[in-house]
This record gives structure tokens, sequence and C-alpha cells, in this order.
């Protein structure tokens, strides 16, 4: 073999680059998979099924926010006889009041940053701000 | 027809993931054993094939010289273009490997009647690449959200920048759409342009029709596909993947087996592919030597070892047998020496 003096040394970086998530993961604390925290209010409905919830969210507030903020349309929607408004704070956060254990957990750990809180606010934020108007 | 080949050969991948994957028990092939045994193929076939390139030796200095060599000092020398130190060779190399300087020479050759042939500067291979190699690299790096635990601060910067247009939720990416034009550009060059369309094989085409697959998957599982796509459960089996403890929580859609076969598929045929050109360029002696033949002389390691043989010591190997055949000597041999050899005779 030729070269060994480069090729020996660029062999082995190359393997610890491709390798690289085996050893970050190996000198971290791990954080568990976390798991979303129900209504504290106790409610059972959703306007979608648990699984689809999961999964699609984030295109229903993104068609939400197009409705109301883009067209105008603030038409209600309505599931099971339930009346809910198109909105994060107006309909989600009515029952999933706590956004750091119901939104921030999942996203924190898959590296998701949505932009909602640019504009937005947390109930707890939202009551604070009434207080001082 | 080579091109038809690797997209059958591709969709029957796809074949295999998809319904191989609704088998009951099978999400663990597919998820946990498929992408370990890639991986492993994909390490070990790249080291193999590196040291398998680093055996060969290089009989002769063969750079590319594309300027003045170092000369004497009154002769301007291009040091990027013919580099002289290890310095050099490596701001070469770097510039090689970092921005394609050697497809930005891409040149089109045309006759037109005379018949006379022309060169033309030709740079779209060379904007191709930069988009596709790009595209592919961010999205290799972006996806290391899905395999680190915490995810380092600078990966979410990659994403920022990568979804700066805000586009959609889940966010649009510039990159998925750099790759899948990358791809198509790549192809359709291999079809319009004709003197590549001659010598563009299967093993052309395949892996293009293969990374334009990967790419789609992705997207789709992104944005369209999304029944049981939960980005959490996801990324519970990457994590668990490269800390040796893989689980499945609960089922994932099929759409997610078909990108990852597809991804084990690139990695497993990488090694014993063109795709290899990612270890070659490194290798390649007409890039890596230094333009300094004249002052540093090139000896060929597979020489046999010849030692200098003067003609006074040819002369004292073969004094005695050329005396006897009457072949004149420049130093006769010695009287002693005669003698003695007379009283054997006698």
């Amino acid at each position: 073999m030729y070269n060994k003096v480069t090729i020996i040394p660029g062999l082995i970086i190359f393997v610890l680059l491709v390798t690289f998530p085996l050893w970050f993961n190996a000198f971290s604390t791990a954080s568990t998979v976390p798991k979303v925290e129900l209504p504290p209010g106790g409610e059972k409905q959703c306007v979608a099924p648990a699984a689809e919830m999961r999964a699609s969210h984030m295109q229903m507030l993104n068609e939400w926010r197009d409705d109301v903020l883009r067209n105008g349309n603030r038409t209600t929607v309505t599931v099971e006889g339930k009346v809910y408004r198109k909105g994060l704070q107006m309909a989600c956060m009515e029952c999933h009041t706590n956004k750091e254990k119901f939104c921030d957990s999942c996203h924190e750990y898959a590296s998701v940053t949505p932009y909602c809180w640019d504009c937005h606010l947390t109930p707890s934020l939202a009551a604070s701000k009434k207080e001082t108007h | 027809m080579k091109y038809a080949f690797s997209f059958l050969a591709v969709i029957a991948l796809v074949l295999i993931a998809w319904l191989g994957s609704q088998i009951p028990g099978m999400p663990y092939l597919f998820g946990v054993a498929f992408p370990y045994l890639a991986l492993m193929i994909f390490l070990g076939g790249f080291v193999y094939r590196v040291v398998y390139w680093a055996k060969s030796p290089v009989p002769f200095s063969i750079q590319t010289t594309c300027g003045q060599g170092k000369s004497l000092d009154f002769i301007k020398h291009n040091k990027l273009e013919a580099p002289n130190t290890t310095a050099e060779v490596a701001a070469r190399m770097f510039l090689e490997i970092v921005t394609f300087r050697s497809l930005f020479r891409n040149t089109k050759s045309e006759i037109h009647d005379g018949p006379q042939i022309t060169y033309e500067s030709s740079k779209w291979l060379w904007l191709f690449a930069l988009i596709f190699h790009y595209s592919f690299l961010m999205i290799v790096l972006r996806h290391l959200r899905l395999f680190l635990d915490p995810v380092p601060f600078w990966i979410g910067w990659l994403e920022f920048g990568d979804g700066i247009f805000q586009v959609g939720a889940p966010t649009w990416y510039v990159t998925d759409v750099g790759l899948l034009l990358g791809c198509l550009l790549l192809f359709s060059r291999r079809l319009i342009n004709r003197h590549v369309r001659v010598i563009s094989l299967v093993n052309d085409y395949f892996p293009l029709v293969l990374i334009f697959t990967i790419a789609l998957t992705g997207i789709l599982m992104r944005y369209v596909v999304r029944t049981d796509i939960d980005i959490v459960n996801i990324k519970q089996l990457a994590v668990g993947l490269v800390t040796f403890s893989p689980t499945i929580g609960s089922e994932i859609g099929a759409i997610f087996y078909i990108h990852l076969f597809l991804v084990c598929v690139l990695l497993a045929y990488f090694p014993f592919s063109k795709l290899m050109h990612l270890g070659g360029v490194f290798m390649s002696p007409t890039r890596n030597m230094k333009n300094n033949s004249r002052a540093v002389r090139h000896v060929n390691p597979w020489n046999p070892e010849i030692k200098p043989h003067s003609y006074a010591a040819y002369e004292d190997e073969f004094r005695e047998f050329m005396v006897e055949a009457g072949i004149p000597v420049e130093k006769e041999l010695s009287p002693a020496k005669d003698e003695a050899d007379k009283s054997i005779q006698n």
C-alpha cells in the first residue's frame, strides 16, 4: 500500500464521520421519548382522530391560518356537535393549555421549530398580557 | 433501454419494500436488519476499495498541468494549476472537491460546415453538479436531527436556512427541490446530449433514478402521504439504531420503509459503483501529485532494483573470460594471478 501516511488517517476520519451519530449518542445523555400531555380538563374529543392529528396537525393549522388570515373565512368547524373556531389559541389551546408539555415536548425532541409562536401566545402568557392592559 | 432498465429496477425495489413491510414482523427486517447490513457493506466496501486503490502503484508523474509550471524566477508560476508544493496541491484539491473546477472546464465539441470543429465552453454540467451535490449534502446533514439526541444547535441553523422561505407546514425546503431538480437535469443531460448518451450505461442511469426516488419518497412522506408518519416514532427508531437498541414503537407507514429500503440499497450499492468518486476524488493522481517532475525524479515503485554497474566493475567481474576469449581488456590480468591460474591448469 502506497501513501499510507495520508490514506490511513483519511480513512479513519471518513469512518468517524459516517459513524458520528454512534459516538455522539454514546457520549450524550439521551432524553426519553416524549409522551404528550392529555388535556388537563379531561376532554376526550378533538377535531380529528388522535392518529390523524399526530401526523397532520401542522397541515390543518396551516390551512386554518390561510383560511382565516388570507381568505377572511372564519367559518367554524363542527365535529360531533361541538363547534370549534379556527385558530390555535381559539380551538387547540382551549383544551391543550400547556404549551411546554403538549407542543414543545415532541417539537424539541424532533428539532421542529414551528413559527406559530412568532405571533401566537400561550394561554398563560395571554392571561398575563391582559392584566397589564 | 438502458435507462428503462434502471426505472424497472427501482420500481421493483419500491414494490419489494412496500409489500414486504406490510407482512407482520417484517418491519424489523426493513427497519432494523437492512440498515445495519447496508451500513456495514458501505463502510467495509468503502475501506476495501480505497485500500485496493492505494495498493496500485503510480508509475509516472501524471498530474494534469493546466498552467505554467514552476520555472525561472521571471516566468510567472501558476500555483493553482501547476502546484509545486504540498500546500499548493492541497489548495488545488480543496477547490476541486468544493467547487468542481474540472467540470467548470467542460467543453462541447461541434462539427460545422467546412468541415470545421469548434470547442465551446459548456458550464451546464458544472452547474447541475453543484445543485445536485450541495442539495444532497445539506439533506444528509439535516437528517442528523433524526439520529442525534439531543439535537445539536447547528442542525437547527441548517434547517432554518434551508426552510428560509417559510412556505407551508411542515416547512418546504430549498434543497428538496434542488435534489429533485439536480437528478432530473443530470438525467436529461445523459438523454439529450448525444455524445454523453452514447457512452451512458445502466450504472450511470441507475444511481440517478435511485436517488431521485429516494428524494421523491422523502418528500411524499413529509408533505403528502402522512398516514402513520409520526416523527417521534421514527426518531425513536433512528436513535435506537445508532444506540444499538432499536425499537419500533408503533406502526409506521409503508412510505417510510420504502424510503429507508432505497437508502439501504444506495448504501450497499455505493462502494461497488461509480458513486465511489466520493473517495476517488481524493485518490486521483492527476490531481493529488505535485507538478515538480523537473525538480524531483519520480521513481516508478514497481521498477526492479538494478544497481549501477560501471564498465570497470564489469571488466573486473569477467576479465578472465574476456582474456580467454581474446577480447581486449583495459587492465590486464595481474601476473601473480596469471601464474596461479597456470599452475592450477598444469
